[in-house]
């Protein structure tokens, strides 16, 4: 597909019934980038995140106003395919949340729902997604295991391959580290900087050196409005603004 | 990224160190340009002593620097500043050897009467003293103004420097007898004058501690 996935997001307003969550948010995200969303909680980073492949249609009371384009469609224009948008934009959470199910029938799953049956093809996606997700190596033999046996790192990296296996084009994680030690969370952070080759990574991170670490750009959030933008050595080097000086110093947040 | 009340005593104890230092080079510059006019060749002792508390002044401030870079991550304008100590201290450390090249050579004129008056080279002396020190001033301070002014009373330093130069040029001219201390001045010449360039990098590491952006110079 040589569609463009690049992402526009204008005026956009989003409301939990009266408390608005999110102000005004503008920004463009390009292809094959890692862009970091950093603040402090509740500051409508993970909200934000979950408008790019509305997840937040799920929340009662939920109101969203502007304009977000993935490549030239509006996906939140009457019509659109939510279940096509969620298979080229997918998501991993904080914590893993493998099915009870195998290894195998975990990472099948998307493609059985779009459609592939034949076991050949399906093998050659689980084998795919796996590789792609570092982990092959060490499930390759016990592909038929219920995945809970995995440790946490591993269960992340599943979770990984899985949303990689719906072959989407562009990827949200939500804290995807923050319940892994180091070892797990470095193997991921250079799975992102490798998977940022064939897809678009947006990470949501409260530890910032893993934003200057592996984003390109960062954006900073406070209390629902995007402060600053920019190149992720900039921001961090040489921030714009005054709050967003203070929040990555440590002066507040 | 940093926890704030210590990364503040780490950056405290750099800032107290580079004030010192600061000192201490004073104190080596003045006692060099001593040995050459009061022709006091013990004070080149002392220059020599406080050319080593200057090297060790170097090496702790660094330590200190590299320990807050990789303890605390500073980030933001924290970031420049450690950045801007550390490279500071490289030119502060160059001007106390500069000062003990000066002590050395100086000792070297004997009790010959010198060739010529020596008018510019301790105006030049008091001068880059002065702008070590507004340079130290301006970081501690976050003085941009006087980090900046650092390039204009350079350009003082450089007009003294070429007319020193153009009168022993003419001296060893007039009497090839000169030659001898006529290099040598023209090398103390040359040391005070590389001490003034020193202060400006140290202004222009300032600048960047405080806007993030070196100086636009045109290259020379």
């Amino acid at each position: 597909m040589d569609s463009k996935f690049n992402i526009t997001v204008r005026n956009c307003d989003l409301y939990y019934s009266e408390f608005q969550a999110l102000k005004d948010v503008n920004m463009d995200i390009d292809e094959h980038e890692v862009t970091a969303f950093i603040g402090p909680s509740g500051c409508g980073k993970s909200t934000f995140i979950k408008t790019l492949n509305r997840m937040n249609d799920l929340i009662e009371d939920c109101r969203i106003t502007g304009e977000i384009i993935i490549g030239e469609q509006d996906i939140y224009e009457k019509g659109t395919d939510v279940t096509m948008l969620r298979k080229n934009v997918g998501m991993v959470f904080q914590k893993p949340n493998p099915f009870p199910m195998t290894i195998y029938d975990n990472i099948a799953f998307a493609p059985r729902t779009f459609g592939i049956k034949k076991k050949a093809e399906l093998d050659e996606v689980v084998e795919r997604s796996l590789r792609q997700a570092g982990l092959w190596d060490e499930v390759r033999d016990r592909l038929r295991k219920n995945a809970m046996g995995l440790s946490g790192g591993q269960q992340q990296r599943l979770c990984i391959a899985r949303a990689l296996a719906a072959e989407p084009k562009i990827l949200l994680m939500d804290e995807p580290t923050s319940a892994l030690d180091p070892i797990s969370t470095g193997k991921i952070e250079e799975l992102m900087i490798e998977l940022k080759k064939e897809y678009t990574i947006i990470i949501v991170t409260h530890n910032m050196q893993q934003a200057t670490r592996i984003s390109d750009k960062t954006a900073f959030f406070l209390l629902g409005e995007v402060i600053e933008y920019a190149t992720t050595q900039e921001l961090f080097s040489n921030p714009k603004d005054k709050r967003t000086e203070s929040y990555i110093t440590g002066r507040f947040g | 990224m940093s926890i704030r009340a210590s990364y503040e005593k780490e950056l405290r104890s750099v800032t107290d160190n580079l004030v010192l230092m600061c000192r201490y080079i004073e104190t080596a510059i003045e006692k060099s340009i001593g040995v050459l006019v009061e022709r006091d060749a013990s004070l080149a002792d002392d220059v020599y002593e406080v050319d080593k508390l200057i090297d060790k002044m170097d090496r702790d401030i660094e330590q200190s620097c590299l320990r807050i870079l990789m303890m605390e991550n500073p980030v933001a304008s924290d970031f420049r500043e450690i950045t801007a100590a550390l490279k500071m201290i490289t030119d502060l450390e160059r001007i106390g050897d500069q000062a003990w090249d000066i002590a050395d050579i100086a000792t070297q004129f004997g009790d010959d009467e010198y060739i010529k008056k020596l008018e510019h080279i301790p105006q030049m002396g008091v001068i880059v003293i002065q702008m070590v020190k507004d340079g130290v001033q301006a970081y501690i301070n976050r003085d941009l103004e006087l980090a900046r002014s650092l390039d204009k009373t350079d350009d003082k330093v450089d007009s003294m420097f070429s007319i020193v130069m153009d009168e022993l040029i003419a001296l060893i001219k007039e009497n090839p007898d000169n030659v001898e201390q006529g290099v040598m001045l023209m090398m103390i010449n040359k040391y005070l004058e590389r001490i003034g360039d020193h202060a400006v990098n140290i202004g222009d590491w300032v600048e960047y501690a405080i806007t993030g952006r070196h100086p636009k110079k045109i290259e020379k």
